[in-house]
């Protein structure tokens, strides 16, 4: 019985989900990201822009646990930094020789901490909503890296005759509009190093690109290699369409 | 046969000592080296030397994907992030293998699609076409499960939705679908025997090919013209004519290959399953792997489940019977100009149940289903046994060198193609 509730409810929300999609969920626009073309690469000081916005606001509720701090070597921060970084964080290690459970600080090897212990924790905190991981949340989303950009700008107020249910927040790129996440984003809510105004797109498109790198480190190699591939792939094309040429090039067929 | 050593050809020794005892040499040499084709090949023959190589690159990254993959609802979707991102070049394994598998159906499609055009299926073919459905139906069956693995939303709810496809049968229905779960919803023992079998099952497509290969060599291959080679002046030795014309196919097919798998990894696939399985949580749209619309299009263009049921396995069933559903004599639609017509309208209506597939089942898209779903088996059901009484086929050429080498060519004379065809063995 509850297979074929569940599986009623599933047709119910396959009927009801792509005409609420289509209806409330825009085609969030192009923002144009460094990363975005065949050949894009990610942009270093916006990464690390990113990961400090990531790091100071986000990371409050939303956990990457598949991330760990020696990653951000990748972003070029440098081993010392990073590790300085990884030390602002005590986790849970042990049990050791007494059997205890201990906290000391992170180091390169540790993933990234986790806000909450569990997912119950989260929701108690945050009004029983559960902010996702977003290790891969750019991946998870269609149109992924435009639609959180999107997002994270997003908040404005409800049209007239719409009404915010308690504790959501109306956003123009949610599909249904109403979030629990509140408009996080202030001017100036970070404070960049390199001297970048941090202003709320500047920390979107920021965030979006650390995002971005989190969900598809391998993005740069990949495509480097992909370009050395078909490479190779279209001289050994000629070569062998040559080669057939040349064999068949006595028959008649 | 006389037992005994193998009388070998071959002048090298170490070649010879072992030809002499195992003839593999000599198999090899008369089945992929001297072995007649008939000289008319398109690029359309090169899809089953495709499928091969595409079998072989699947289970090949598949089995190193298993070294680092975890078979548990804890565990499987965290494991593939680590092959993604610490397992060495893990990332090209598994968008290699993910990628791999949209390569293998569109590359089976082209496939089937060449033998419905040429009439491939048609007597004496018919086991090997049947021999071809089985691996088609063993590839579905191995790719929804490889789709499960990840468990990621879709990966969930497709399991849930496709093995609740079995609750439609009469009285057993509810038991069977218990049983393929190993519980009272897909979980950990449903992962772990899907992880199982799609290990296994790539094996038994492998032992299929070989029948199906095997069959291929006894009758022959079919080509554009659909007649049969009536002499060596129709046929060319296997190798070099056709080993090169396969690499360049070969390469064609690694360029497309390679632009996916490097540039639009995950085009193909649903950014839902980059969400962890979540019981709780429904997808708002439940869809199938994209090899799968047409035929989950037909599923849900019946309103009775059973029905629906009955009729998705029906549209892959009727495959088998096709040789004797199509009651032409003629081979090939370049002969047929009304059935060519009727082909290339059901084509459409593939790709039109292949959209709507990837729609809601609501509202007019169920209708359109409905149609495009009556015109896919209209024509195996009703144009193919009609056309052959009606249809007035085309003139067939007389044989494939007339057709090839025009009609003033004496055969034997001219190019020679026997000696031509000679050539391969001489450099032997």
């Amino acid at each position: 019985m509850r297979v074929i509730r569940s599986l009623a409810l599933a047709a119910s929300l396959l009927a009801a989900g792509p005409a609420l999609a289509a209806g409330s969920a825009p085609t969030p626009p192009d923002a144009r990201f460094g990363f975005a073309g065949l050949f894009g690469t990610f942009d270093r000081g916006a990464l690390q822009r990113g990961f400090q916005v990531y790091k100071e606001v986000c990371a409050a509720c939303h956990a990457m646990r598949q991330l760990s701090y020696r990653n951000l070597l990748e972003i070029g921060l440098s081993e010392a930094q990073v590790r300085e970084i990884a030390a602002q964080f005590q986790v849970t290690d042990g049990p050791n020789d007494e059997g205890q459970m201990f906290e000391r600080p992170a180091r390169l090897s540790d993933r990234f901490r986790r806000p909450f212990p569990n997912e119950q924790a989260a929701r108690a905190a945050n009004n029983g909503a559960y902010p996702p991981d977003l290790s891969v949340i750019v991946k998870a989303r269609p149109d992924g890296a435009n639609y959180i950009a999107a997002l994270l700008t997003g908040y404005v107020d409800p049209p007239p005759g719409v009404e915010v249910m308690e504790g959501m927040h109306y956003n123009a790129w949610f599909p249904g509009h109403q979030i629990a996440m509140p408009n996080i984003l202030n001017p100036d809510g970070v404070e960049y190093a390199d001297g970048t105004p941090a202003t709320v797109e500047q920390q979107a498109r920021d965030v979006t690109t650390f995002l971005a790198w989190a969900a598809e480190p391998e993005l740069e190699q990949r495509r480097r290699m992909g370009v050395q591939v078909l490479i190779f792939l279209a001289i050994l094309g000629g070569l062998v369409y040559a080669t057939k040429r040349k064999v068949w090039a006595d028959v008649k067929h | 046969m006389a037992i005994g050593l193998h009388d070998s050809p071959f002048k090298n020794p170490v070649i010879r000592w072992v030809d002499q005892r195992l003839p593999v040499f000599t198999m090899m040499q008369k089945e992929y080296g001297t072995f007649p084709t008939p000289r008319n090949f398109n690029y359309f023959w090169n899809f089953g030397a495709l499928a091969m190589i595409n079998l072989l690159i699947m289970i090949a990254t598949g089995v190193f994907l298993s070294m680092h993959y975890t078979a548990h609802t804890a565990y499987a979707f965290d494991s593939v992030e680590r092959i993604m991102r610490d397992v060495n070049y893990g990332w090209l394994i598994r968008y290699v293998h993910m990628n791999g598998a949209s390569m293998f159906f569109i590359v089976v499609y082209i496939h089937i699609w060449r033998g419905l055009y040429y009439g491939s299926y048609k007597a004496p073919r018919e086991l090997l076409w049947m021999l071809g459905v089985v691996i088609f139906l063993l590839m579905m069956a191995t790719a929804f499960m490889g789709y499960v693995l990840p468990w990621g939303q879709m990966s969930f709810w497709g399991a849930t939705v496709i093995t609740n496809l079995f609750s439609a049968i009469p009285l057993v229905g509810h038991d069977i679908v218990i049983w393929l779960w190993g519980g009272f919803s897909v979980d950990n023992p449903t992962l772990n025997r899907f992880f199982s079998l799609h290990y296994l099952l790539p094996f038994v497509i492998v032992g299929v090919v070989f029948l199906h290969v095997a069959a291929l060599h006894i009758t022959g291959s079919n080509n554009p013209l659909g007649i049969e080679p009536k002499g060596p002046q129709d046929t060319l030795p296997f190798h070099p004519y056709y080993t090169i014309k396969d690499s360049v196919g070969m390469v064609a097919y690694f360029a497309v290959f390679a632009f996916l798998v490097f540039f639009m990894p995950n085009y193909l696939g649903h950014p839902d399953n980059y969400i962890p399985a979540n019981p709780l949580s429904t997808p708002a749209h439940i869809v199938p792997e994209w090899y799968f619309l047409p035929f989950y299009a037909i599923l849900r263009a019946v309103p009775d489940k059973l029905g629906g049921v009955v009729l998705m396995f029906g549209s892959i069933a009727i495959l088998f019977v096709l040789p004797w559903l199509d009651t032409s004599k003629v081979r090939s639609m370049r002969f047929r100009p009304i059935a060519r017509i009727f082909l290339l309208l059901w084509t459409i209506n593939f790709f039109v149940l292949m959209w709507v597939g990837a729609k809601p089942a609501e509202g007019h898209y169920v209708l359109i289903a409905q149609i495009a779903t009556v015109i896919y088996f209209a024509y195996f059901l009703v144009v193919l046994p009609a056309l052959g009484r009606l249809e007035k086929p085309l003139p067939l050429p007389e044989s494939i060198a007339r057709a090839v080498l025009g009609p003033n060519a004496t055969l034997g004379g001219g190019p020679v193609p026997g000696a031509v065809a000679a050539k391969p063995m001489d450099k032997a």
